[in-house]
């Protein structure tokens, strides 16, 4: 587990990294918290002869909430956004994810940018962020672009990011209504079996609209619209969750591994939905 | 007695001898960052090492291309079993009577096999360098079952093309290993055939890994100029290294200085002899410079030692009221690719034979044959002493479904057969004297603690629910009652390589009163110098603080085999009493002189001896040790020394009653812990507050084995959990609370009574969290479903018994 050789750049701008990247392209990528890039750079499955670390670089950190608005420097980390107080109440959903994603050591290490731009479908923050319809800032060469988080994954770790382009931030409207993230893995430090993210708002004792995501239960995070529609205008009684989930299990696509046989995934997804429906549906 | 002199009980306490939860000495360090491992040794010009593994689980070799690697800055050398051979070292012996290949002689058997060992100024030229050879493979075909090894026509293990005969008698088939068998089968059979009820089942005890913290490695300095070598490295058992070290390659062993530094755990996987120890040695003689061996986790995973791997199928036999009359026991043991098995000698299956467990069972017959596969070779003892796991849990299995089978409760079938009290020490129909015990007195203290009864009424009551729909919730109650067998052993049938397994202790004290004690064990972890120095405290009447306990270095340290299979108590620590005996009896003869009385009118009290019927006469130890190093007494040497090599009567049988209490969500698979109750009998009790760190320690390896740690492998032989996001080691946040209680029933032969208990928990433990999730199950049909229980397992059964229906 000792990596391939490879240059260490630190730069301190953002127009540094890009002219960085341009010029070595392939064989250049940017380093946030490093906790998803160390372990395959040990484990030799990425081979990176220029690491760009963007420790040092001004203007990609802080949370800011504005007008009903959240912003989310891409290198914010996750034990930032759980200890963030205004952030806790305006979009409470985000700690409750946060809390459920490895240990505090990766936590104080491990940036939303990074967990967000990664593409490995185990991680949590994708699909939460399908759920409350983010939009990811990109800059490359030819300026800044937003690209909604529910168009960005292509495939395991493909997205529509370019090579040359780096994520700045992460905006999205403070959610409303009750939430609920849901998760079960093997023990501390794993990833999901299956999780699933809900934003549910309710009006006049029913379901008035509903934001379902699925994670780790594809090779990209899964935003179920058709799960959503079946819930709203309901009571979220159990026909509903029985028909949300029926419309999820048509979206996901998981495949085996040491977490457990198809069979038992699509169950397992089924129950966590239902469960985080119940407790979105009870906080409403 | 004056009034200057503390009282007897002061005195005793100052000592903190035996009975004293004194705080581990070793944790200053430790808790510092201050141990010194294997790693931390840097010693100057040192140079790495790191191999070139096979990525096939079944290949042969046909090349192997170093020249890129060499052209490589900074790479010294690469060692293929071309260079090892002219030596003799492309092949070394392993412990359970095979060979084994140091670096791949013209083929692979599993995957990581060793390869090549390249030798760089640092560690990470040394794995570039490993990327830049080339070798080039032709696939054969992978065998992972050993049942089909058995009936196959790929020969693995073609170097023993011919030989029908193996380390332990005749092989039946090219993958064939031995079969080795205990008991009366005839007589068996006829109980079977003639008996009330029979029941039969099948358990696979799955391959695991002991996954110490500290991952294996070897430091080889050998010395050109004065010929020699010093070899340091996690070893269990530092002193047979050096005698393995000296047979394989020809050094003179007073030439060979062995030593293994702090270990940070071994827990069996640091007992055998890997290839990166050898190579590590060969390329210190051809560099002429030390070199540094250290894998990482995943080669630590995936290549050395695993334990388990046990294809167990049962019979037993009882009357209608329950009384067990007879235990069949047929086991398929799956090796890997070299039988590289440490057990003694002549028992290739370890204690297997222990599987009639705490019963009465007074016929038996137990058969194991071991098969060659395409997997990493192993087969330790992972926690417990040699397949004593293995065979707890098969007994443990076979009186739940027995009690299925009766439907008895299975407290109740466990309290008909315990082994009585006044039947120790009990010849069991397997060949073990077990040396004492008293299981109704543990068992019956254990489901009064945890109200057993109330437990049941609960169980029923939420099964009732649960076929109401009120639940989605069931409770599991895991019953065991084990019997340990540890402290090999007897020199007359334990020996390793050869050499018995005795052990051994040498003491000086120091002229003002303090001492040094060098033992032939070696601690992991386990604390050995915290609770030696309390065993001689208490028969040297010297303070514990006073006395330095030293292992590892095989140059100072008195030849022993080490530790493993919890014999370091019972071997090293009867031989510690033993020599601190001799130290007492020399100790009286001065004493008596001081005071000028015979020897036989001053008594031992504590700290001092005192002339009997005047206690106000008496000289403390402090002032005999002096006096040994500063009188002249007629006819006693000077100085306070004593050497003890201890080869003990019996093994000792450490045995506990152990209760969980789970709650299983049938929809998700999780098992949620409530409670789990141990109550270890381990005889006398050394250190209080480390048996409890043990039991602790020892349970929740039994919780990752049983809840969720395998090597598993694919049909290609590939390894499925060579990582710890696979491998599961639990965490803080998943380990369970747990509550600990003991009986004390002294072991007769051993001098001080003690049995050994590190191993206990893991041994009782395995089977006590599976028949939890086992007994969840009961009353919807389930008999045996396989561990390890992880999520999708439980669910799976849950699935399978129509719960989701
Ligand atoms: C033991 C362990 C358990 C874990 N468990 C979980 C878990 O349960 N759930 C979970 O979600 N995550 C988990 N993680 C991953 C962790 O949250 C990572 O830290 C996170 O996924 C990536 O964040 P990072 O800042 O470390 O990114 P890095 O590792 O630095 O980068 C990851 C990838 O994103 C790219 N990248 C990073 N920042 C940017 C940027 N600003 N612009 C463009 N590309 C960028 C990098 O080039 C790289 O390809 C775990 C990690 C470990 C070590």
């Amino acid at each position: 587990m000792i990596p391939a050789a490879f240059d260490y750049h630190r730069p301190t701008k953002v127009e540094d990294v890009i002219a960085l990247l341009e010029e070595h392209g392939d064989d250049a990528r940017v380093m946030a918290g490093g906790h998803s890039l160390i372990p395959m750079m040990k484990l030799r499955m990425a081979d990176i002869p220029h690491l760009i670390d963007l420790q040092d670089v001004g203007g990609l950190g802080g949370i800011s909430i504005e007008s009903g608005r959240i912003k989310l420097g891409a290198m914010v980390t996750q034990h930032e956004i759980i200890n963030h107080d205004g952030l806790a109440s305006a979009a409470p959903i985000l700690r409750e994810a946060a809390l459920q994603i490895a240990d505090p050591q990766v936590r104080y290490m491990g940036t939303i940018g990074g967990n967000v731009a990664n593409g490995d479908p185990g991680n949590d923050m994708p699909g939460l962020m399908q759920c409350i319809d983010a939009q990811i800032e990109l800059i490359g060469p030819g300026g800044t672009r937003s690209v909604a988080a529910r168009d960005y994954y292509e495939a395991a770790y493909m997205t529509d990011r370019e090579d040359d382009e780096v994520l700045i931030s992460i905006s999205f409207a403070a959610p409303s209504g009750g939430h609920a993230y849901e998760k079960q893995k093997r023990k501390i430090g794993d990833y999901a079996t299956a999780a699933a993210a809900v934003q549910l708002v309710k009006d006049d004792g029913k379901v008035a609209s509903v934001s379902i995501a699925m994670t780790n239960l594809s090779d990209v995070p899964v935003w179920s619209e058709a799960a959503g529609a079946a819930l709203v205008g309901t009571t979220c009684d159990s026909a509903a969750i029985k028909a949300a989930v029926s419309a999820m299990l048509a979206d996901i696509d998981p495949s085996e591994d040491n977490r457990g046989p198809v069979a038992f995934k699509r169950h397992l997804a089924g129950i966590i939905l239902s469960r985080a429906v119940t407790r979105a549906w009870d906080r409403a | 007695m004056n009034d200057m002199t503390p009282e007897r009980d002061e005195r005793a306490a100052n000592l903190k001898g035996l009975g004293c939860s004194r705080k581990r000495v070793e944790d200053a360090r430790f808790t510092q960052g201050k141990g010194n491992y294997v790693d931390d040794i840097k010693l100057p010009g040192m140079l790495h090492g790191d191999f070139v593994r096979s990525p096939y689980a079944h290949a042969r070799v046909i090349s192997v291309n170093k020249d890129a690697a060499m052209a490589l800055p900074g790479v010294l050398a690469v060692l293929t079993a071309e260079d090892l051979s002219p030596l003799g070292l492309h092949w070394m012996p392993t412990l359970a009577g095979d060979k084994q290949m140091v670096l791949a002689d013209g083929k692979v058997l599993f995957q990581g096999q060793e390869v090549a060992f390249v030798v760089a100024e640092d560690r990470y030229i040394a794995a570039d360098a490993v990327e830049l050879i080339e070798v080039e493979y032709e696939e054969l075909p992978v065998l992972t079952d050993p049942f089909e090894a058995l009936k196959s026509d790929v020969v693995l293990r073609e170097d023993l093309a011919g030989q029908t005969e193996g380390a332990h008698g005749p092989r039946k088939h090219h993958n064939h290993i031995f079969t080795w068998e205990q008991g009366d089968e005839a007589a068996t059979n006829q109980v079977m055939d003639n008996a009330e009820v029979v029941v039969t089942e099948s358990m696979y005890y799955h391959r695991t890994h002991p996954c110490p913290l500290e991952t294996c490695g070897s430091v080889a300095s050998m010395d050109a100029v004065n010929g020699k070598l010093t070899l340091y490295g996690t070893f269990q058992a530092p002193h047979a290294i050096r005698t393995v070290v000296s047979l394989i390659s020809g050094i003179e062993e007073h030439n060979i200085r062995v030593v293994s530094p702090d270990i940070g755990g071994g827990f069996g996987n640091k007992v055998g002899a890997y290839a990166g120890y050898v190579c590590s040695v060969v390329a210190s003689i051809v560099t002429g410079r030390p070199v540094k061996w250290v894998e990482d986790r995943m080669e630590n995973l995936m290549t050395t030692a695993f334990a388990r791997d046990y294809w167990m199928t049962g019979k037993i036999s009882a009357t209608k009221e329950g009384k067990i009359t007879g235990l069949h026991c047929q086991v398929t043991a799956d090796h890997g690719g070299f039988d590289a098995c440490a057990d003694p000698t002549k028992f290739p299956a370890g204690f297997m034979n222990i599987c009639t467990g705490s019963y009465d069972i007074p016929v038996a017959y137990l058969a194991v044959d071991g098969v060659y596969t395409n997997k990493a070779p192993g087969g330790v003892s992972y926690r417990c002493s040699f397949r004593v796991t293995e065979a707890v849990y098969f007994i443990e299995r076979m009186i739940e479904v027995l009690a299925i089978e009766l439907d008895m409760d299975a407290a109740d079938l466990r309290r008909i057969n315990f082994i009585k009290k006044e039947q120790f020490p009990y010849q069991s129909a397997l060949g073990w004297e077990y040396d004492s015990g008293d299981y109704h007195r543990a068992w019956d203290k254990v489901m009064e603690a945890v109200d057993y009864e109330g437990l049941r009424k609960e169980q029923a009551e939420r099964v009732e629910a649960f076929k109401r729909g009120e639940t989605r919730t069931l409770m599991g109650i895991g019953l065991c009652h084990f019997t340990e067998i540890v402290g090999a052993g007897p020199v007359k049938n334990c020996d390793i390589l050869g050499l018995g397994m005795f052990d051994s202790c040498e003491i000086r004290i120091h002229p003002t009163g303090s001492a040094i004690a060098r033992l032939g064990t070696i601690s992991q972890g386990q604390g050995h110098a915290t609770t030696f120095a309390q065993i001689l405290a208490t028969e040297i009447g010297l303070p514990a603080d006073s006395i330095t306990i030293e292992e590892g270095d095989t140059d100072t340290a008195p030849y022993g085999l080490g530790t493993y299979g919890s014999r370091s108590t019972p071997v090293a620590g009867a031989a510690t009493a033993m020599a601190g005996r001799k130290i007492r009896a020399k100790a009286q003869m001065i004493a008596a002189y001081l005071l000028e009385v015979h020897d036989n009118d001053v008594e031992f009290d504590v700290d001092r001896f005192v002339v009997k019927g005047a206690p106000e006469r008496f000289k403390t130890m402090k002032e005999i040790a002096f006096a040994s190093y500063n009188q002249a007494i007629p006819g006693l040497e000077p100085g306070l020394e004593a050497v003890s090599y201890y080869d003990p009567p019996n093994m000792t049988y450490p045995f506990g009653a152990y209760v969980c209490v789970m709650d299983i969500d049938v929809d998700t698979g999780v098992p949620e812990i409530r409670r789990f109750y141990a109550l270890d009998d381990c005889g006398t009790r050394i250190n209080p507050m480390i048996i409890e760190g043990q039991i602790h320690g020892g349970l929740t390896e039994a919780f990752a084995v049983a809840l969720g740690q395998e090597i598993a492998y694919d049909k290609q032989g590939n390894v499925k959990n060579g990582t710890l996001m696979d491998f599961f080691l639990p965490t803080a946040w998943e380990v369970p609370n747990y509550e600990t209680d003991h009986t004390v029933t002294p072991s007769p032969h051993h001098p001080i009574g003690a049995k050994g208990v590190g191993e206990s928990p893991h041994v009782g433990g395995v089977p006590c969290f599976s028949n939890a999730v086992h007994d969840a199950f009961r009353p919807f049909g389930l008999k045996q479903t396989n561990m390890p229980h992880d999520h999708w397992r439980i669910w799976e059964t849950a699935n399978k018994l129509g719960l989701h229906d």
